[in-house]
């Protein structure tokens, strides 16, 4: 087997059971309310670290490049409560407008 | 049945989701374009259809085809999909029923369908989980197909501003997460700790130890 299948066989069964996890054993009951906030908080603090390091994050590496642009025009769209795809657009359309005439 | 939500959460759910969709399938198709040098035609098709777990699969085939071992590719990957861990205890309580059928639809959960399917009171709603899943799913499976067989014809990705679409869902994801100060604080700090880890550790170890910021709710706010 090449390591490209071995890459598909071990990611496969390794995110399915990460993501199987935690509803397979605790399902279907409550958290304790401590938890429960706990956890509650994790939404937030994932989503902006993914947005961070999608837009900052290089090869071990923070690096300002034209995603800073169209994440920075993403977000006056977000801020003028655009909707989702015009977000999404946006942020492509000035990133890549930025890349061509810089 | 006898999970609340109507039944028309399910239709809802693919309503809601389908705005980040495209973005998904851009991403996927991204995915099938870096893949197909080192992972050939079928194996990133089979991946995106066994593993559903985009910033994971694109880190490490990323790691394969800069010369990278199976080992580090393998490691990458898990320290990305770690967050699943946390967020399957998230969605836990929501999800009833047989442990198959908690087990399946788990495998719907991406950060898309966990964030879009918040009541805001922490609890999830399984039938929006279920039908933005399937449909992001569609998206994903087909976006790395259409990479990797018409790839060569869509020139760089970067070309068309699609490495910042990514960042743009997530900020648009996030916003509305942002409603109490406790959950401000915990994406500052989040967002903090990410950037600041960025050039030290492997990729994978800033999206963990950002998880961590959700330690904030400790304390009642």
């Amino acid at each position: 087997m090449s390591a490209a299948w071995w890459l598909v066989a071990l990611v496969g069964v390794a995110t399915i059971a990460i993501k199987g996890a935690g509803p397979v054993l605790l399902g279907g009951k409550p958290l304790p309310p401590r938890i429960g906030r706990i956890i509650g908080l994790l939404a937030p603090a994932l989503l902006a670290a993914l947005v961070a390091i999608s837009t900052f994050g290089g090869d071990r590496a923070l690096v300002l490049d034209e995603r800073a642009a169209g994440v920075g025009a993403a977000a006056v769209a977000v801020a003028l409560k655009a909707p989702p795809l015009l977000v999404v657009v946006v942020a492509a359309v000035v990133t890549a407008a930025t890349r061509t005439l810089v | 049945m006898d999970e609340p939500g109507g039944s028309f959460s399910f239709a809802h759910g693919a309503r809601k989701v389908a705005p980040f969709s495209i973005a998904v399938f851009g991403f996927g198709m991204s995915f099938g374009v870096l893949a197909r040098p080192t992972m050939g035609t079928v194996a990133p098709i089979v991946m995106s259809l066994t593993t559903f777990a985009g910033s994971a699969q694109f880190a490490s085939a990323s790691i394969l085809g800069t010369g990278g071992t199976l080992a580090a590719a393998v490691i990458a990957a898990i320290l990305l999909n770690a967050r699943y861990g946390p967020i399957g205890v998230a969605v836990a309580p929501s999800l009833i029923g047989p442990w198959w059928s908690r087990f399946l639809r788990a495998q719907l959960v991406v950060d898309e369908t966990w964030a879009l399917s918040a009541d805001g009171r922490g609890g999830h709603d399984p039938r929006l989980i279920v039908g933005a899943g399937l449909v992001l799913y569609a998206a994903w499976v087909t976006g790395t197909a259409a990479g990797v067989l018409f790839g060569d014809l869509l020139g760089d990705p970067a070309r068309l501003g699609l490495d910042a679409a990514f960042p743009a869902l997530f900020l648009a994801l996030l916003v509305p997460n942002l409603d109490r100060p406790q959950a401000r604080v915990a994406a500052i700090l989040g967002a903090a700790i990410a950037l600041a880890l960025t050039p030290i550790a492997p990729a994978g170890v800033p999206i963990v130890a950002a998880g961590l910021a959700c330690l904030v709710g400790w304390r009642r706010s």
